[in-house]
């Protein structure tokens, strides 16, 4: 038989966080690395119950019932701070001699090596922690690099997303954008106004100076669209020469008017390419979202469409508000009618801006 | 190869010769691209164009260049999770050779689509070993090489290493091991709060 003593050598280098309960259930010897947990403190003499606050089994009140769960997981904690929580489990030692309980961290593991400076030396050479922790870095690291690579890839889907909605000559939104946009401000029911803006005498300009000289115009075009309308607004390109402005929450007629008459004065500054001077204007429609109650994304660009060819059949370089009957010259059009055209440019002045004015 | 390799070396060269240069590899290699990503898998072709490029690019024999690479990453501030999980291997170098026999085992358990080559251990004389670098990654030996230096510096044990040749198949490094502790190696807590 080996004595006591003997025992706690050998579990010190097996068992380095065993305790040794005497009969009275007070702590008789502590294994090398529990022992380091309160280095400062005297465990000698103390009682188990005392020192640990067992959380599990929960019927557990004194040393007997301590002993009767003898091979069953035990959940304990430290009662002084850092709480430390540790499993266990306890043997009872032949003839009524006391127990033996063997601890380990458990899941606190990670904090336990931080709290109390742990290292390799303080784990049995069998104890899989130091195999934990490197896991739990080497996974920490791998999914970081995982994380970033999601991150790039979120990133570089919105570019391409972004791109998609883009009308790569200007920088302005494109249709697919604009649509989308119109779509999400009648679902939200709020007020807008929309612009359809045809450029005048862009095709000239085209003809004449060739396509860089179109290019360099667009582009100046949509820097005026955008200086024009505030940040709120939606500027979109949405065909060789047409623009459509979203005006939101905005449907008063004199504010709508003044910013076309704006927009056609400054259209109208000739624009410098290659020596040359670029002479353009725009004319423009404009349908509001609030009249006539509910409209949908297709009728609305429809009106704003048939003020805006209503503009055109005025002259150049006008702006006008869809008014119900202007469907009817649109039918005309086919006929290509001009006497049909007049009397409802001449009705709608009212609420006609010129750039010339 | 696994992108985590690829950008080993993407990240050695950018900061040992900068991004430029760099980006000059990787043109001469005719990749299409110059960031690799770490957790994608790339051909071997590609591996290899890079390698190729590296030491026309960079005009350095490659053997050598690996090496450093090896050093790199353990020495390196940027890659400093890697230095840490190689010090898991063991609380002094001796233990941490031995636990290089693991290491194919400790990657795949990290990242497991990442397969090194096998590594064995021959303990020829007291302080004295040899390393066994199976076939399978090109320069694997050369960057093992480095490694082994920058680990020794790490403990802060003087050793001295050279390439022995092949043993069935294998290229060989042996080790010997002069003075334990000589210098004073750098710190290593279990305990670190992970980023």
């Amino acid at each position: 038989m080996i004595s006591l003593s003997q025992l706690a050598d050998m579990a010190a280098k097996i068992a380095p966080m065993h305790v040794l309960l005497d009969s009275e259930g007070r702590i008789s010897r502590v294994g090398p690395t529990l022992q380091k947990l309160r280095a400062d403190q005297d465990w000698i003499g103390r009682p188990f119950l005392e020192v640990f606050d067992l959380l599990r089994p929960r019927y557990i009140q004194n040393l007997d019932d301590l002993l009767r769960t003898s091979g069953a997981k035990l959940h304990l904690k430290f009662r002084d701070d850092p709480q430390t929580g540790l499993k266990g489990v306890l043997a009872p030692l032949p003839g009524e001699l006391g127990a033996f309980v063997n601890l380990s961290f458990g899941i606190s593991v990670l904090d336990a090596v931080r709290d109390y400076d742990l290292t390799s030396a303080d784990f049995s050479a069998t104890d899989l922690t130091i195999e934990m922790l490197y896991l739990v870095e080497a996974k920490s690291a791998a999914m970081e690099a995982s994380r970033q690579l999601n991150l790039r890839l979120q990133g570089a889907k919105i570019a391409a997303e972004e791109q998609a909605y883009t009308d790569t000559l200007t920088g302005l939104k494109n249709r697919r954008a604009m649509d989308h946009i119109l779509e999400r401000m009648i679902s939200t029911g709020r007020n807008f106004s929309v612009m359809q803006v045809d450029l005048d005498f862009f095709k000239a300009v085209n003809d004449s100076l060739g396509h860089a000289a179109g290019d360099t115009v667009l582009q100046k075009v949509a820097s005026i669209m955008v200086e024009c309308t505030r940040s709120i607004d939606t500027v979109a390109r949405v065909g060789g020469d047409e623009f459509v402005l979203i005006i939101d929450n905005l449907v008063d007629r004199a504010k709508l008017g003044d910013i076309a008459k704006r927009l056609i004065c400054q259209l109208e500054e000739p624009i410098p390419y290659g020596g040359q001077l670029c002479r353009i204007s725009g004319s423009i429609g404009t349908a509001l979202s609030a009249t006539g109650g509910q409209k949908n994304a297709a009728q609305l660009l429809k009106e704003a469409d048939m003020a805006l060819y209503a503009a055109k059949r005025a002259g150049r370089a006008c702006h006008f508000f869809y008014q119900p009957g202007m469907e009817s010259v649109d039918l005309n059009e086919e006929v290509d009618d001009p006497s049909t055209a007049a009397p409802v440019a001449a009705e709608s002045n009212g609420s006609q801006t010129s750039g010339d004015a | 190869m696994h992108g985590l390799i690829n950008r080993a070396i993407q990240a050695f060269v950018c900061s040992t010769y900068g991004v430029s240069r760099w980006r000059d590899v990787t043109d001469s290699a005719g990749l299409g691209f110059s960031e690799f990503e770490a957790m994608l898998i790339y051909t071997d072709e590609q591996s290899q164009k890079l390698l190729v490029a590296m030491e026309q690019v960079l005009e350095r024999p490659l053997p050598e260049m690996l090496e450093d690479m090896g050093t790199f990453l353990v020495s390196n501030p940027q890659v400093e999770a890697l230095r840490r999980l190689l010090r898991f291997g063991g609380v002094n170098y001796v233990e941490f050779l031995h636990s290089l026999d693991d290491l194919p085992d400790r990657a795949r358990l990290a990242v497991a689509d990442l397969h090194l080559p096998g590594l064995e251990l021959l303990e020829t004389a007291p302080g004295q070993f040899k390393l066994l670098c199976q076939s399978g990654l090109p320069g694997y030996a050369n960057v093992m090489m480095g490694v082994l230096r920058a680990m020794a510096d790490d403990y802060g044990d003087l050793v001295i290493l050279e390439h022995s040749g092949t043993q069935d198949g294998a290229e060989v490094i042996s080790v010997m091991l002069v003075e334990t502790e000589f210098a004073e190696g750098r710190t290593f807590d279990l305990g670190v709060k992970l980023p």
